[in-house]
């Protein structure tokens, strides 16, 4: 693709960059030989172009809406004062991730591996939020404000909206931190939304306003993208306020993996050991294996798996063989989860290229 | 030089501060490309275009750019949508322009 060129983002290393405004930017397939993703080779992603530089000492966070009996606002000092700070680590990536991969090609920011990163979030529950504000019984949906603007005032504000009970998990937080740092400008500063398991169209970035209501939000970003056709997918959660008869808005990560150590047309000495490293994740039920197939497909070997951070985290991934013939070899990886779910051998297209899990097949060469 | 002059006052203009590396983005140059740049640069950079490329056919193009006007509210006057659709196809689509 020849807009993929590295460039560098102010406070950022050098990132594949898809488009400059708004920036949109991806890691390096390298950044992944890393069970964390640093602050600074974490993937950028907007849909508007105006992204203002936010003063810590001056940004609110305002808590309201319909279904809550009271609205009040928050400073930075006040959400991590008087909330208990939690701590996880998730992979937050965006829904169309791998669209560049599409086959036919589909409209849209041409995504190849690098649209996700793995982080340890620090934040508060919003749930802990939520129950300050005293939600009525009529709330169906939990939605998010961020900072970011429009040059026009006729484009549709980037505002989104999750599920009531989603909201209410104990894993859904208000992060201030990531990686034991502040949220890097580009990633949200000073404070985004992370829902642990589903992608990240629903972490809004800047957030500056969470509101209760008792109708499905209606927008743009929630009514007419990010949705999939219904019942293609093998998603469990579901998002039934926002359904409509053929499409639902997307929700967790499907069950993925990438080969993050060989590259396409990469050479091995024959008879040597040849390690195959990668990661593997999904919506947060837990990797339970991955396997490896070097002869096209027809025999899978367990890989070995490396040390747990928790079930929404990246697992890394090893295996080892050592080819006798020379030639060609195609390396091929495939994840499941605990749910007994696993990647599919072909694509599942959809026009707008979410949910692009199908399993990587790289060529080496063995000499 | 006189053109990324050129382009860096259409963005001052706007009001919109361009990415440093924006600037340096060279699209094909013809006599409509600075009818894309004024209709389709308020909002995002160029690269979206060639990055969208070479795999739409006109009718595709053609539904991207209504989409910008009438989702996110771009002000392109109907008489400019052959133009840059013709454009858009010609040097970043497939098949006839």
């Amino acid at each position: 693709m020849e807009s993929a060129v590295r460039d560098t983002l102010p406070g950022k290393q050098p990132l594949i960059k898809r488009s400059f405004r708004p920036p949109n930017y991806e890691s390096p397939l390298e950044v992944f030989d890393d069970v964390i993703t640093p602050n600074d080779r974490f993937f950028v992603r907007w849909h508007l172009s105006n992204i203002p530089r936010i003063d810590a000492d001056s940004w609110r966070l305002n808590i309201g809406g319909d279904a809550a009996e009271r609205g009040f606002e928050l400073t930075l000092d006040e959400l991590k004062r008087d909330f208990e700070p939690v701590e996880l680590v998730a992979v937050c990536q965006c829904a169309g991730n791998r669209r560049g991969l599409s086959e036919p090609h589909v409209p849209g920011v041409q995504w190849g591996y690098g649209a996700m990163g793995n982080a340890r979030w620090k934040g508060v529950r919003l749930k802990d939020i939520l129950a300050r504000a005293s939600l009525k019984k009529e709330v169906v949906e939990i939605a998010f404000n961020g900072s970011d603007r429009a040059p026009l005032e006729a484009t549709p504000a980037f505002a989104k909206s999750i599920p009531a009970w989603k909201a209410m998990d104990e894993n859904t937080l208000v992060a201030y931190e990531m990686n034991g740092a502040p949220l890097p400008h580009w990633n949200g500063f000073p404070a985004r939304i992370v829902v642990p398991g589903w992608t990240a169209t629903y972490w809004m970035k800047q957030v500056v306003g969470i509101r209760a209501l008792s109708q499905p939000l209606a927008s743009f970003w929630m009514n007419t993208a990010y949705r999939i056709p219904k019942g293609k997918f093998p998603v469990i959660d579901r998002f039934t306020s926002q359904e409509s008869e053929t499409t639902t808005p997307i929700t967790e990560i499907l069950v993925n993996s990438l080969m993050t150590h060989v590259g396409a047309g990469r050479q091995f000495a024959a008879n040597q050991p040849v390690t195959i490293k990668g990661v593997a994740w999904d919506g947060g039920y837990g990797i339970r294996g991955v396997e490896v197939s070097v002869d096209e497909g027809r025999s899978w070997q367990s890989a070995e798996l490396g040390e747990n951070y928790g079930k929404y985290s990246f697992r890394t991934w090893q295996f080892t063989c050592a080819p006798r013939v020379a030639g060609r070899m195609s390396v091929m990886a495939r994840a499941s989860n605990v749910q007994g779910t696993s990647q599919p051998s072909e694509l599942i297209f959809n026009g707008p290229g979410y949910h692009n899990n199908v399993v990587q097949k790289i060529a080496i060469d063995i000499v | 030089m006189q053109r990324r002059i050129g382009s860096a006052l259409l963005f001052g203009f706007l009001g919109v501060p361009a990415h440093g590396g924006e600037s340096s983005l060279k699209l094909a140059n013809d006599s409509r490309l600075a009818l894309v740049q004024l209709r389709c640069s308020t909002c995002h950079s160029l690269d979206y275009i060639v990055m969208n490329s070479p795999f739409l056919a006109r009718a595709a193009w053609e539904a991207e750019v209504r989409k910008m006007m009438k989702v996110m509210g771009a002000p392109i006057p109907d008489n400019d949508v052959t133009p840059i659709v013709d454009y858009l196809t010609q040097h970043y689509g497939v098949g006839k322009p």
